[in-house]
């Protein structure tokens, strides 16, 4: 029934169009001119056009900024995130500025200059002033802009992380897992040759630097401690988006990639500004099969107090996977 | 070749044509039908993003085992979806269908040849492509369906079937196809050089061609360049599945078990990926603007303003897209300090960018703009070139493209400032060389309220996106229901389907008016937007060799309109200078 619906609109449209498009050819035959040559008329109208909708879209615009502010990440829960926050707003400010500079200047040239038969344009071929003008200032700009993206970068990956915590994240088709490095703060070994039943992340428990190390698929975060997270994969290619600390890198099959970041915030603390049901997650960002959207890890960001206690009331490698 | 119109058989002229207009026909049509197959897939895929889980009518369009038992579409089948999507667009529609259509009615008109250097390997050049698309269609059906690791088709989710089960057959096919995709548009890329290069009227010097023909020669240098790199990088993949090499696996486990590849890695299939990917981008984008600067300077009755600097802005863009791809890769953990090397580069191209808009804009000052439907599309794509290349700012900066990596943010920028700004000037083209094409002129008024409509539509989808992206919404996520932090977005979702839904059904109104005029049109006269370039002094109706007697030999540059003590507000590029008239 549906389809015998669409089927009668899909007709009676084209036959609509082909009525519209009859009764112009008739209206040309009568007045015996050609339609399709486009009038001052036409000009005209398309030219206030321009203004309407051009200008609709830009109030469009202004809506979705106003209407849609509070869907946005909140600002960041991490030392560098803030900085790149600080960049993100110069380079928002910037190309809003440029936006709302050219598009109206755009439009309003199209209705300005709509076209009159008594009309003729100015024949204006080049200007090497305005040309060196328009080249030179953009230059300045960007290369202001492209200094400051470059430290902010700089900064961002290359931290102290001599007295950060080391955590992998392990990545699979379709969940993450974590390993803690433990008192001794250095990863064990691990092969994903020696993957098998309950040594999920094949932890080689002959290297006694594995023997304390914590596996969870939960991550808790000292606040305002460095932490250095490594990340692999198992499968295919993952990547570790924790949206709220600015952070991402791939997980790469045969490849170890990390990235160090110190939190600022507490989950407790963004729950009061973001509302209660407010956890720090992980996604996945990569695509990476048919439950990638599905793909998550709970982090937990709390006080030094709190993170030693739950840090100290989970099992080892030692406790769990048997040792020779 | 021979200066005379010689018989031709059905065949001849409609199939294995070697005319290289009846070519640009074919690139056309068959461009058309894929770009109308990939947006009834983004139609599809939308409606599941706005109603996850929820049937719809639009899945009828969808072959059999695509939808689950309680009627919604499979999440394999989603990105199945996506990937062809990706596919589809980018290779079918905006290289071969824009290129491959303008490049080859464009040039020998333009430049004022009879043909192609070689109407065979032209000819080629076609049924390379036509033969990829029937694979590249028949891989929907098969047994697992087709492709679906994203259009960039990253190893090892692309190169495992345990993975995802697009990874089967589909992508073989998918790997085949692209293999004679890159053989016809390398085939019609070498024609398009060698035409320009050795068969140029005379007269018709470098610093004389329209900026349709630089844009299209450069793309094709850019297309040479490239695509070969995309051929080696899709054999080896095809190796790496089918002969059990380890180019780009290593250390994987799937279904519990370990695989043997070692030593391989995934990276190095995405540099190899984006050396081509990137360039790419402008292999899509310059052809456009070539059209968009033609029809703009046509409609505003102007020169196009700094000429040179358009010429120097497209080789400048060109040389800038070799050297920018792994502004695609700063998430792969590749050395930070190669990634500044790339955000340098990156943020670079934005000024030749803006050099193009201020041109256009100072194009369209004091002008007298005639609103063909061409010039509303060309303006439209000014403005979508604004928009979206603002953006890239934004993405191109290493620091910031850690948030904004792979979310909706992405997918809004590339969308307008590629597709959008692409398609427009597709659009630009057909409107505007349909009545050399056909010989009839298409509908004004359909043509007006398609731009409209598509206007309206097109920022309607793509702008809410940068919301999506900047609230942190991974691309290519099946539904946002599984993370209660992006609840606040289904009201978001809803709006870009219902304007993406909208959008689709107003480029009916486009294929009719092509369709309707191709038969009933009212005749075209032969230079109907009294423009200067050569395509406008051939006769109305096609003959293969273009001119009927002598080539028209070029004394000025394309671009004389409006020009003071002229008679008429434009002066074809074959009337000779007056005495003591200059040159520009």
């Amino acid at each position: 029934m549906t389809n015998l619906l669409i089927a009668l609109v899909v007709f009676l449209t084209i036959a609509a169009m082909v009525q519209l498009v009859r009764v112009n050819e008739l209206l040309s035959e009568i007045t015996n001119k050609d339609t399709n040559e486009v009038t001052d008329e036409d000009n005209n109208q398309n030219g206030i056009l321009f203004i309407i909708i051009g200008f609709g879209f830009l109030a469009f615009v202004i809506w979705q900024m106003i209407t849609w502010d509070h869907l946005l990440l909140p600002p960041a829960s991490s030392v560098h995130g803030a900085e790149i926050d600080g960049l993100m707003q110069v380079s928002m400010t910037l190309i809003l500025v440029v936006f709302f500079a050219l598009t109206p200047m755009l439009f309003y040239f199209a209705y300005k200059y709509r076209g009159k038969k008594e009309n003729t344009a100015y024949f204006f071929a080049h200007n090497n002033r305005l040309e060196v003008a328009w080249t030179v200032i953009p230059t300045i700009v960007l290369t202001a802009l492209i200094i400051y993206g470059l430290r902010t970068w700089d900064r961002a990956m290359n931290p102290d992380v001599s007295d950060a915590t080391v955590i992998e994240v392990y990545s699979k088709q379709f969940d993450w897992t974590a390993r803690y490095s433990g008192a001794d703060n250095i990863l064990g070994d691990a092969n994903f040759r020696l993957v098998e039943g309950r040594n999920t992340l094949g932890v080689d428990i002959n290297d006694e630097k594995a023997a304390d190390d914590i596996v969870v698929r939960e991550v808790h975060l000292p606040v305002n401690k460095p932490v250095l997270l490594k990340f692999r994969s198992r499968d295919v290619i993952h990547s570790a988006f924790l949206p709220h600390f600015r952070v991402q890198m791939n997980c790469v099959p045969g490849l170890s990639t990390q990235f160090a970041f110190t939190p600022t915030k507490t989950t407790a603390e963004m729950k009061e500004n973001e509302g209660e049901d407010f956890e720090y997650v992980l996604l996945c960002n990569k695509i990476c099969g048919s439950a990638h959207f599905n793909m998550q890890m709970k982090f937990v960001v709390e006080s030094e107090e709190d993170y030693n206690k739950w840090i100290n009331s989970q099992k080892t490698v030692q406790n769990t996977l048997t040792l020779k | 070749m021979s200066d005379h119109h010689h018989k031709e058989t059905f065949i001849t002229k409609y199939i294995f044509s070697t005319d290289h207009k009846m070519i640009a026909k074919q690139f056309l049509i068959t461009g058309m039908f894929m770009a109308l197959v990939g947006m009834l897939m983004s139609a599809v895929f939308r409606v599941q993003l706005a109603n996850p889980g929820e049937y719809s009518v639009l899945y009828n369009l969808l072959p059999g085992g695509w939808i689950s038992e309680d009627g919604a579409l499979n999440p394999d089948k989603y990105l199945a979806l996506v990937t062809m999507h990706g596919t589809i667009l980018v290779f079918w529609v905006l290289t071969a269908g824009l290129s491959g259509t303008f490049a080859n009615f464009l040039i020998p008109l333009q430049i004022g040849a009879r043909d192609m250097a070689s109407g065979f390997i032209n000819m080629l050049s076609y049924w390379f492509f036509f033969i990829a698309t029937v694979i590249l269609m028949s891989s929907i059906y098969v047994e697992g369906g087709p492709a679906s690791s994203g259009w960039t088709i990253y190893p090892p989710l692309s190169a495992l079937p345990e993975a995802i089960p697009g990874s089967g057959t589909g992508m073989t096919l998918w790997l085949l196809s692209i293999t004679l995709f890159v053989v016809g548009s390398l085939l019609g890329g070498l024609n398009y050089i060698v035409t320009i290069l050795n068969l140029r009227t005379k007269g018709m010097s470098m610093q004389r061609m329209p900026l349709t023909c630089w844009a299209l020669f450069v793309t094709a240098i850019l297309g040479v360049l490239s695509f070969p790199v995309l051929l080696s990088c899709g054999l080896l993949l095809l190796f790496d599945r089918s002969f059990g090499t380890s180019f780009y696996l290593s250390d994987i486990i799937i279904n519990g078990e370990a695989l043997h590849y070692a030593g391989g890695s995934p990276i190095l299939f995405e540099h190899l990926f984006w050396f081509l990917g990137h360039p790419e981008v402008y292999i899509i984008l310059l052809p456009a603007l070539g059209i968009v600067s033609e029809v703009i300077a046509v409609n505003s009755r102007k020169p196009i303003f700094g000429y040179k600097a358009m010429v120097g802005a497209i080789l400048l863009i060109a040389f800038l897209s070799f050297i920018v791809w792994g502004h695609h890769m700063f998430m792969t953990g590749m050395n930070p300090f190669l990634g500044s090397v790339f955000t340098f580069t990156t943020l670079l191209i934005a000024i030749p960018s803006a050099v193009k808009v201020f041109n256009w804009l100072a194009t369209l000052w004091r002008a007298n703009i005639r609103f063909t439907p061409a010039m509303l599309f060309a303006i439209g794509t000014v403005s979508a070139f604004i928009t979206g290349g603002l953006t890239g700012l934004i993405l191109g900066d290493s620091a910031l493209d850690i948030n904004v990596h792979d979310t909706y943010f992405v997918v809004g920028h590339f969308h307008i400032v590629m597709g959008l700004s692409a398609i427009y000037g597709m659009y630009a083209g057909v409107y505007h060389w349909f009545p050399k094409m056909y010989g009839k002129m298409m509908n004004k008024t359909l043509g007006y309220m398609h731009f409209w409509t598509t206007f309206i539509c097109a920022y309607g989808v793509f702008f809410p996106m940068h919301f999506l992206g900047l609230a942190g919404l991974p691309r290519r996520y099946y539904t946002n229901s599984s993370f209660p932090m992006f609840d606040g977005l289904s009201d978001i979702n809803e709006i870009i389907t219902f304007f993406a839904l909208a959008g689709a059904v107003a480029q009916a109104i486009f294929i009719f008016n092509f369709v309707y005029s191709i038969f009933k049109g009212t005749k075209a006269s032969k230079n109907p937007w009294k423009a200067n370039t050569l395509e406008w002094t051939t006769p109305v109706e096609r003959i293969h060799g273009n001119w009927p007697g002598e080539l028209p030999v070029v004394t000025r540059w394309a671009y004389d309109y409006s020009k003071p003590g002229a008679e008429e507000d434009y002066i074809p590029q074959n009337v000779p200078l007056k005495e003591g008239e200059e040159e520009h």
